[in-house]
C-alpha cells in the first residue's frame, strides 16, 4: 500500500517541482537570516562607531540598539512567515500529491 | 514507590544542606547566608514537579514513551519546552551580566545564540520529525549502513553531552552556593538526584514538563523584572540609557561595541558554531520526535525562537536595570561596598540583586528557585539524550541490531540515565576548580562540525555514502577538539600554557573544522563506488519521499 503510493508519487513530476520549490524557499529564508546576522557582527567588527552612533542630537540611544532589538524581532518574523507558508500552502500542496498517488 | 524513597531521602539532604551550610564558615565571600525563602520556594517546584512526574511514570511504559513522551506533545508547548532546554541559568545571569559589564556587548552575545533557529525551522525541523524516531542518528543513518553511522553519532552526542553537562553542573555547583548558602558538593549531588529522579521515572514526558514549568516561571520572572525596571523610567529606553550611562564607570561606551569582538575571523567562526550547531545539539534535536508531526515540528521552532528571542530582549533591559539599580546602592550589592570590588557573589550575580531591588526577599527567591529549576530542566534533557544514544543508537541498533524489544531497551536507557547521572555529579565535582567557560562553546563547536554535516548531507545530498558521512563526521568531531585545545581559553587558560603561546589563534575552531568536515564527506562520498555506495544512492529516492511529504513517518503513538 505505503510502496504502490511512494511509487506512484517518485513517478509524478510535480512532487519533485514542489520540492525544489519549498527547498528554494527554505534557502532564502536561510540566506535572509543569516544576511541579518552576519550584517550585524561584521558591522560591529569593521564599524564599532556607527553602532555607537547616537540615533539623535543630545540622545543617549545608539543606532546599535534598535539595529540589535531588530535583528532578534526579524528572526522571529522570518520563522513564522516560513512556518505558515509551510504550514498552509505547502502542506496543501503536498496532501494533492499524496492524494493524487493514493488513487 | 521507590519515588517516594528518593522524595524522603532528598528532603533529608536538602535540609542538611541548608543546616550545614548556615553552621559554615562565615567568612566565605563566596557563599551567601543560607535562604529560606528561595529554598521554601524551590522545594514548592521540587514538590510540584516530582508530582508530574510520578504521573508521568505511570505513563512511561515503552521505550517511545520514555524517548519522545510517545509523540504526543504539542506545538506550542514543544516550542516552550525547547525553549525552556535552551535558555539555561548560564545564558540569563551571564547574558544579564555581560549588559551589566559592558551595556551594548551583551546584545552582540545574545543575539549569537538566537541565530541557530531560523536554519533549524527551515532546513532541519519537518525532515527531522518524518525521518526520526528516537534519536538524530535515526535521521542521519536512514540510508545508511547502521553500524558506522550510529557508532559516530552516539561518541559525537555524548561527547557534546558531556561538555554541555560539565559546564552546566558546575556552574549549577557554583550558583546554588552563592544562592542557596549550600556546599557545592551538596548541590551537585542535589541536581544529580532530582535530575535523575525526573528522567528515571517520568522519561521525556516528566522532562517535558519540567522545562515547560520551568520556561514559563523563567519568562514571568524576567518579564516582572523588565517592567519594573521599565516602569521606573516611565516605560521609556531613552531615560533609562540615559540614568545607566551617567552611573556607569565606563560611561558612554556601554552603549556601543566593546571587546567583544576582536577580529573578523573569529566574529565569522563564532557566528558559524552558534548558527549551525544549534541545529546539531542531541538534546535540541531529540526534541523534535515529541510532537505527531511535521506541523507540529514547524510550530515548535516558531514558539521557541518567539520565546527564545523575546527572552534576550528581557535580559538586555535587566542588564541596564541592574546597572541603574544596583551602582548607586554599592553598600547592599558591592563586596564590603565598593564598587570596584565588583558585585557580590561575582559579574554573574546581577541580575539576581535586581531581583531583591525591584521585588524584595520574595522576589529574590523566586528568582533563585527559577535558576535552580533552569539548572535541572538543562541536565535533565541533556542526560535523556545521552542515554538515548547510549540505549537506541548503540545497544539497540549496533549490538541488538535493531533486534532489542522495547522492554530491554527501556533497561538499557534506565540504568544509562542512572551511570549519567552519577558521572555528572562525579565530573561537576571533578572540575569545580577548573574553567570551563569553553566548553559550552565547545560543545557548539563539535555539534556544527560533528553532527549537522552528517545530518545535513545525508538527508539533502543524494551522493553521500555511509564512508563519505563517518569519515567527514570524525574529522570535523576530532579537529574541533584539537583545535579547541590550541586555542587561548585551554591552552594558556586551561592548561596553563604561557601567555600567546596557544597555536590556534581564533576563538572558535568552526570556519575550519566545519568546513573540513563538510569537504570531507563530499570528497569520500564521491570517491566510493562500493556497491554499499550505489545501494545508497539508490535508496534516496524513498528518504526523500518520506522526509519531504512524511509518508510512513513514525507515527504519534504508532511506536
Amino acid at each position: 500500500m505505503t510502496k504502490q503510493i511512494t511509487d506512484n508519487i517518485a513517478a509524478n513530476p510535480r512532487f519533485l517541482q514542489f520540492v525544489a520549490k519549498r527547498n528554494a524557499y527554505g534557502i532564502i529564508m536561510t540566506v535572509l537570516g543569516a544576511m541579518a546576522y552576519y550584517g550585524f557582527i561584521l558591522a560591529v567588527a569593521f564599524n564599532p562607531q556607527f553602532m555607537a552612533t547616537k540615533m539623535g542630537e543630545g540622545m543617549t540611544t545608539s543606532i546599535g540598539v534598535p539595529i540589535g532589538v531588530g535583528v532578534i524581532v526579524f528572526t522571529i518574523i522570518l520563522t513564522w512567515v516560513y512556518v505558515r507558508r509551510a504550514n498552509g500552502e505547502f502542506d496543501d500542496e503536498a496532501a494533492e500529491i499524496i492524494h493524487g498517488a493514493s488513487k | 514507590m521507590r519515588i517516594q524513597h528518593f522524595i524522603a531521602a532528598l528532603a533529608a539532604l536538602l535540609v542538611a544542606g541548608g543546616a550545614f551550610a548556615a553552621g559554615a564558615d562565615l567568612g566565605s565571600t563566596t557563599k551567601q547566608a543560607t535562604n529560606w525563602i528561595a529554598i521554601s520556594m524551590f522545594a514548592i517546584f521540587v514538590g510540584g514537579t516530582l508530582y508530574i512526574t510520578k504521573w508521568a511514570a505511570s505513563k512511561t511504559k515503552s521505550a517511545a514513551d520514555f524517548y519522545t513522551a510517545g509523540g504526543g506533545i504539542t506545538g506550542f508547548q514543544n516550542g516552550l519546552a525547547i525553549a525552556g532546554d535552551y535558555m539555561s541559568a548560564a545564558s540569563f545571569l551571564g547574558i544579564s551580566g555581560l549588559v551589566f559589564a559592558n551595556g551594548f556587548d551583551g546584545l552582540i552575545f545574545s543575539i549569537g545564540w538566537l541565530v541557530g533557529w531560523p536554519i533549524i525551522t527551515f532546513l532541519m525541523a519537518e525532515r527531522l520529525r518524518n525521518l526520526g524516531k528516537f534519536t538524530f542518528a535515526d535521521v542521519a543513518s536512514y540510508r545508511f549502513a547502521q553500524t558506522p553511522v550510529r557508532v559516530f553519532s552516539a561518541t559525537s552526542s555524548l561527547v557534546v553531552v558531556a561538555f554541555y553537562m560539565i559546564a552546566q553542573m558546575v556552574g549549577a555547583g557554583q550558583l546554588i552556593k552563592i544562592l542557596f548558602g549550600m556546599e557545592y558538593i551538596y548541590a551537585e549531588i542535589l541536581v544529580g538526584s532530582i535530575m535523575m529522579m525526573y528522567v528515571l521515572f517520568g522519561g521525556m514526558t516528566a522532562t517535558t514538563w519540567v522545562q515547560i514549568i520551568k520556561a514559563v516561571m523563567l519568562l514571568a520572572g524576567a518579564t516582572f523584572m523588565a517592567i519594573s525596571v521599565l516602569l521606573q523610567f516611565g516605560f521609556s529606553p531613552e531615560a533609562l540609557f540615559t540614568k545607566a550611562v551617567e552611573v556607569h564607570a565606563k560611561k558612554d561606551a556601554i552603549m556601543g561595541p566593546g571587546a567583544l569582538i576582536k577580529d573578523p575571523i573569529s566574529a565569522i567562526s563564532v557566528g558559524m558554531a552558534l548558527m549551525f550547531g544549534t541545529a546539531g545539539l542531541p538534546h535540541i534535536l531529540m526534541r523534535f520526535f515529541t510532537v505527531p508531526n511535521a506541523k507540529e515540528a514547524r510550530k515548535s521552532v516558531a514558539w521557541a525562537t518567539t520565546w527564545i528571542g523575546y527572552f534576550y530582549i528581557l535580559t538586555f533591559i535587566i542588564g541596564f536595570g541592574a546597572i541603574t539599580n544596583l551602582i548607586p546602592n554599592p553598600l547592599e550589592f558591592f563586596v564590603d561596598g565598593e564598587l570596584a570590588k565588583g558585585l557580590k557573589g561575582g559579574g554573574n550575580m546581577a541580575a539576581v540583586h535586581l531581583s531583591k531591588a525591584v521585588g524584595g526577599d520574595l522576589f529574590l527567591g523566586f528568582i533563585s528557585a527559577v535558576a535552580f529549576a533552569t539548572i535541572l530542566a538543562v541536565v535533565a534533557g541533556l542526560t535523556l539524550s545521552g542515554a538515548s544514544a547510549v540505549s537506541h543508537d548503540l545497544y539497540a541498533s549496533v549490538i541488538k541490531k535493531g533486534k532489542a524489544n522495547s522492554a530491554d531497551e527501556l533497561r538499557v536507557s534506565k540504568i544509562t540515565t542512572l551511570c549519567l547521572g552519577v558521572l555528572a555529579v562525579v565530573l561537576g565535582i571533578a572540575f569545580e576548580k577548573q574553567n570551563v567557560a569553553y566548553m559550552v562553546m565547545l560543545a557548539f563547536v563539535i555539534a556544527c562540525s560533528g553532527n549537522f554535516p552528517v545530518l545535513f548531507m545525508s538527508v539533502l545530498w543524494k551522493n553521500c555514502t555511509t564512508r563519505g558521512a563517518v569519515a567527514g563526521g570524525f574529522v570535523g568531531l576530532i579537529l574541533a577538539v584539537v583545535c579547541t585545545i590550541g586555542s587561548a581559553s585551554v591552552w594558556e587558560a586551561v592548561i596553563g600554557n604561557p601567555k600567546g603561546s596557544a597555536w590556534f589563534p581564533y576563538n572558535s575552531a568552526a570556519i575550519f573544522s566545519m568546513t573540513a568536515a563538510f569537504v570531507t564527506i563530499w570528497l569520500v562520498s564521491i570517491l566510493d563506488n562500493s556497491a554499499q555506495a550505489k545501494k545508497e544512492r539508490a535508496l534516496y529516492a524513498d528518504q526523500q519521499i518520506r522526509s519531504e511529504t512524511g509518508i510512513g513517518a513514525a507515527g504519534a503513538s504508532g511506536h
